[in-house]
């Protein structure tokens, strides 16, 4: 255990039903740096991910962010579950960017950015409309403000998704297979905007299926099978010199 | 070969140069024979009407703008828009207990919408009607001063109409997507601003089309209340002809005005649809 690990996950075991998604998961995470989780499907890792905001309940297990517990209050040995007003609190700490982004078609997307700092942290709206546009300029969308997403392409409703996660300004920005629903030309634009963002030093959690991006991005590389960490280290140690034959076995598929 | 369609002629490939070919339609006799025939049938029948003095058309008109008729007219209207509006909250209320993982909630909720769909309308607005016979007095006050006619009418008709309300609510709540949802969880969102603010306007547009099939029908609905001697359009009606006798064209006079309404109520859901619709694909 690291003193500055802003993500602790601690033996977190998941069923859903009779399958055993997650059986065991140990993970530190540092502020500032990028990890990303590499897996075949089914290997637990978008499961894993969604522990950390508590979209899903752990069975066993803890995680907690900046040395909170997320979802439980902790009392001698016992583990007491938060009201969901305290669990909501806690994932305005926690950007979270989804595989089909997500975005609320029926509003605009300034309307999409500024939904939450609004609505969940009582921002004054004008306040927030100024920082949307910014972090709509930031993602290149300056423009599109008043645009509805079905009038976007997938790669620029994944950005607005992510100017969306930003406007709560939060610690830590978990990516769920952000560019796996995009057409291979526009999965370029979104890992230009995620690079920008690990540039300024903001801790993430990146589930993906692009390597290169791995390699090139991630400070710490998560191989994930079965519901386990298998190994994880340095990219250049897990990418290019993976110890176990699993990883091997998976590198050599999607390389 | 190309796909682009030009008004020319299509010519064969083969002919090369030749004269240019024109394409013939099948004559399709049959369906011309028919609609002539129809329109032949609809024109006799609309001559007949209009020849057929029985139809009184003269005092179709004299009645048509009464200021009982149209005290009537208004009665089923604020009755109808009272009764939509009721219900539907009642609805969505029931729609979400329905949906929320307390199964106490649940249960009740299916039990509402299991007994108000089970019974008719008819029967429930009599037992209404008549609830005096089994509570006396409410909270002090005497039932029958409580609950007069009308108060019978809107509570009858409220409580029926919102366990349609809360299926169609219902339907259009799980039409939204989960990740919808989760996306505002994700955001922070509370239950009540998810619900209002991401859930039901999506919801809307399954809503709508069911809800706009429910408002006619209340409103041609709304004229069972004449059983219990509520003034509304069909009883204002009824009132007069039971003293002239001149049943068939004060009965035309309501039906005029329930066309007339519905039509207006049909344009306004299209107007409607078209306001939820926004942000997707075939808003424009």
């Amino acid at each position: 255990m690291t003193a500055t690990a802003m993500v602790e996950v601690r033996s977190v075991h998941k069923s859903f039903g009779s399958l055993e998604v997650l059986r065991g998961i140990d993970l530190d995470v540092r502020a500032g740096e990028v990890t990303v989780v590499l897996g075949p499907s089914g290997s637990g890792k978008s499961t894993l991910l969604r522990t950390i905001n508590h979209l899903e309940k752990v069975d066993r297990g803890s995680v907690s962010v900046d040395g909170t517990l997320i979802g439980y209050r902790r009392s001698g040995d016992k583990l007491y579950e938060l009201r969901e007003r305290e669990v909501l609190k806690q994932r305005t700490g926690i950007g979270f960017v989804f595989q089909n982004f997500n975005l609320f078609p029926h509003l605009t997307v300034l309307e999409n950015v500024t939904e939450a700092p609004v609505a969940a942290l009582g921002r004054p709206r004008k306040e927030a409309v100024a920082a949307a546009e910014k972090l709509l300029a930031r993602v290149g969308l300056a423009d599109k403000a008043g645009a509805y997403p079905r009038q976007l392409s997938g790669g620029q409703q994944q950005r607005v998704a992510i100017a969306r996660a930003l406007a709560l300004e939060p610690k830590l920005l978990l990516f769920d297979e952000p560019t796996s629903a995009l057409d291979p030309e526009l999965v370029g634009e979104v890992l230009d905007v995620i690079k920008d963002l690990a540039l300024q030093g903001t801790t993430m959690i990146v589930v993906t299926h692009e390597i290169g991006f791995a390699r090139e991005v991630a400070d710490t590389v998560v191989f994930m099978d079965g519901g386990l960490i298998v190994e994880q280290g340095p990219p250049a140690e897990v990418l290019d010199h993976p110890r176990h034959e699993r990883t091997r076995a998976f590198l050599a598929k999607v390389l | 070969m190309s796909l682009t369609l030009s008004k020319q002629p299509p010519v064969l490939p083969d002919d090369g140069p030749g004269p240019q070919l024109r394409i013939v339609p099948v004559r399709r006799t049959g369906q011309w024979a028919a609609a002539v025939a129809l329109l032949v049938l609809l024109a006799l029948a609309l001559v007949s009407v209009v020849r057929n003095d029985a139809f009184q058309w003269g005092v179709v008109g004299d009645y048509f703008a009464t200021a009982a008729v149209l005290r009537g007219l208004w009665l089923t209207l604020w009755l109808t828009a009272a009764v939509m509006a009721l219900g539907f909250a009642l609805g969505t209320v029931l729609a979400v207990m329905r949906l929320s993982a307390n199964p106490v909630l649940k249960a009740v909720s299916w039990g509402y919408v299991w007994l108000f769909r089970s019974t008719p309308i008819l029967v429930q607005l009599l037992f209404w009607f008549n609830i005096g016979a089994l509570y006396p007095e409410i909270l002090g006050v005497r039932t029958v001063d409580l609950m007069g006619p009308v108060t019978v009418a809107v509570v009858g008709l409220t409580l029926h109409e919102a366990a349609y309300a809360a299926e169609v609510v219902r339907g259009g709540i799980l039409s939204v997507e989960r990740g919808q949802i989760e996306a505002a969880q994700s955001l922070g969102l509370g239950r009540w601003r998810r619900l209002r603010r991401i859930v039901l306007p999506q919801a809307m547009r399954s809503i709508v089309p069911p809800a706009g099939n429910m408002l006619i029908g209340t409103l041609k609905g709304t004229s069972i209340v004449s059983i219990i001697a509520v003034q509304d359009l069909l009883y204002s009606v009824q009132l007069v002809y039971h003293r002239t006798y001149q049943v068939v064209p004060l009965l035309l006079v309501a039906t005029i005005w329930y066309v007339v309404v519905t039509s207006l109520l049909s344009l306004g859901q299209y107007y409607v649809e078209r306001y939820y619709a926004r942000g997707s694909a075939d808003a424009r």
